[in-house]
């Protein structure tokens, strides 16, 4: 059998602001098929930055970054487009429009599969209806097809957005701080909705998390980031309290 | 402790001064007196009662200009705002990130914006001739300056979240606008186009005044041949017709935010 070849590999990434600011530091990462990647560290440590350098969402300033294997740091017009739609992705905030529909809102993850003239009428395929669809009962809010966004929970909001993440049928989802507004109970729903994807559809998960318990928990790995800088790296079993801490305060702990 | 003193606010004072000093000038120089308002009031009562006596027998006559001066409003505020749309898309600042663009198209904007719809009339009328046409285009012109700008506003307060990730989803400039921009301000958009032409409404019997279509050239004609008999009937027509356009415009643009 083939070795399985790595889904995401960052090459000596930097990222540097127009302000002066580091963003992200010589960046080495490569990472599986199937893994559950937890990033953790400060606010402000580089976590947001390096899941949009991830879908190009952010442009980096050196280095290379590699999608199964093509390169979406010189990726071109269609080819971005195509590598993107192969990385679903989720935030903090939701982003969904909250004044269409849940169905619209889903329907949305399939836009890079059709031609603009398609799109600039709507005109999805019932395949695609019934994929939404399908997405939606994964996360169990198939009774919520035609209810309008900003008529749902926070929580309700998060899970249509994993839906729509879910719609684009991608090789990778990128959460960025997904829980990080929602409540203990609806936390735990989200995360383990994450973990069924990651586990039964064998999608790779990239997810930043404030929460140490939480990602010691549901990770298979984790990356510590700090100034930009990554400063571990590693399977959750070796990731122990001193670890944690140091990650997060930059000293050795005892 | 003593409570602090607060600073004499001279500048405030400074300021009141010579803008009610510029005012009674201002007053003076243009030979505005409240005096002859009331010099004149006795001409005005009498028009007035003129007017309280409308020539009903002159009423079917009047519903075919004022049907005119509906149909202008409609077709001047649709073609205005068809144009408007995918201007305040270039002229926003959220959509179109290149300054120089934006700059460049919002100048343009704002010229056509200071151009009063009476001037607008004016030229229309001698490029195409005494009629509807020129009150058309007036209103058109008028309508894309007055939408564009309430509208690229609107563009510039949506949430951006959605865009971003419709964005991350693969989708090109067009079908973020599409399923990201689009979906957030389609009722604002309405809104205003429908505010616009309750304006317009109003401004169309106006321009009639000057040749461009409508009653307005009706009531030009009776008051030049002091029939006010006629212009009490007209303006009461004028009046229940933006009334109501008013009233049923109004609900709905509630109905919609």
């Amino acid at each position: 059998m083939a070795e399985p070849k790595p889904v995401i590999e960052f090459e000596h990434v930097n990222k540097i602001y127009s302000n002066g600011v580091v963003g992200l530091k010589d960046i080495e990462l490569t990472i599986m098929p199937g893994e559950f990647v937890v990033v953790v560290g400060l606010s402000g440590a580089g976590k947001s930055t390096l899941m949009r350098a991830v879908n190009r969402l952010h442009d980096i300033s050196t280095g290379d970054i590699r999608i199964d294997g093509e390169s979406i740091t010189k990726a071109r017009g269609k080819q971005l487009l195509h590598i993107r739609r192969k990385i679903g992705m989720i935030f903090q905030n939701f982003n969904l429009v909250k004044r269409a529909t849940v169905l619209k809102n889903v329907l949305t993850g399939r836009v890079g599969y059709y031609p603009t003239w398609k799109m600039l009428f709507g005109l999805f395929s019932a395949e695609d209806k019934q994929r939404a669809y399908e997405a939606l009962q994964t996360v169990e809010l198939e009774d919520k097809v035609y209810t309008r966004a900003d008529q749902l929970s926070g929580g309700q909001q998060q899970r249509v957005s994993i839906a729509r993440a879910l719609t684009q049928s991608p090789r990778i989802i990128l959460a960025d701080e997904p829980i990080a507004s929602l409540d203990p109970q609806t936390t735990k729903r989200v995360m383990d909705d994450l973990r069924r994807i990651n586990q039964e559809l064998g999608i790779t998960v990239l997810i930043n998390l404030h929460n140490v318990e939480l990602a010691l928990e549901y990770g298979t790995r984790i990356v510590g980031i700090r100034a930009g800088e990554k400063v571990f790296d590693g399977p959750v079993a070796d990731a122990d309290a001193a670890t944690m801490a140091q990650i997060y305060t930059g000293q050795e702990e005892g | 402790m003593s409570f602090p003193k607060r600073a004499f606010p001279w500048q405030k004072w400074v300021m009141t001064a010579v803008m009610v000093l510029g005012l009674i000038w201002s007053a003076f120089i243009t030979d505005a007196h409240i005096g002859k308002f009331f010099e004149n009031f006795g001409e005005f009562t009498k028009i007035f009662i003129d007017m309280c006596h409308p020539d009903w027998a002159y009423t079917p006559y009047v519903f075919g200009p004022m049907v005119e001066t509906i149909k202008m409003a409609v077709i001047g505020t649709l073609i205005g705002s068809l144009l408007a749309f995918p201007y305040a898309l270039l002229v926003a600042r959220n959509i179109v990130t290149n300054k120089v663009v934006v700059g460049l198209f919002r100048f343009i904007l704002n010229i056509v914006r200071t151009v009063p719809d009476l001037m607008l009339a004016a030229l229309f009328v001698a490029v195409v001739g005494i009629g509807p046409v020129a009150g058309v285009i007036t209103l058109a012109i008028f309508t894309f300056g007055m939408v564009g700008k309430l509208f690229y506003e609107a563009v510039e307060t949506i949430d951006p979240g959605p865009l971003e990730a419709v964005r991350a989803a693969g989708a090109g400039k067009l079908e973020i606008i599409r399923f990201a921009v689009f979906p957030q301000i389609a009722n604002y958009f309405v809104s205003y186009v429908l505010y616009a032409f309750e304006i317009n409404v109003r401004a169309s019997t106006v321009l009639g005044y000057l040749g461009a279509g409508g009653i307005g050239v009706y009531l030009q004609q009776a008051l030049s041949m002091f029939r006010y008999d006629r212009v009490g009937l007209m303006v009461l027509v004028i009046f229940i017709v933006v009334l109501a356009i008013d009233y049923v415009s109004g609900k709905t643009r509630e109905a919609l935010l």
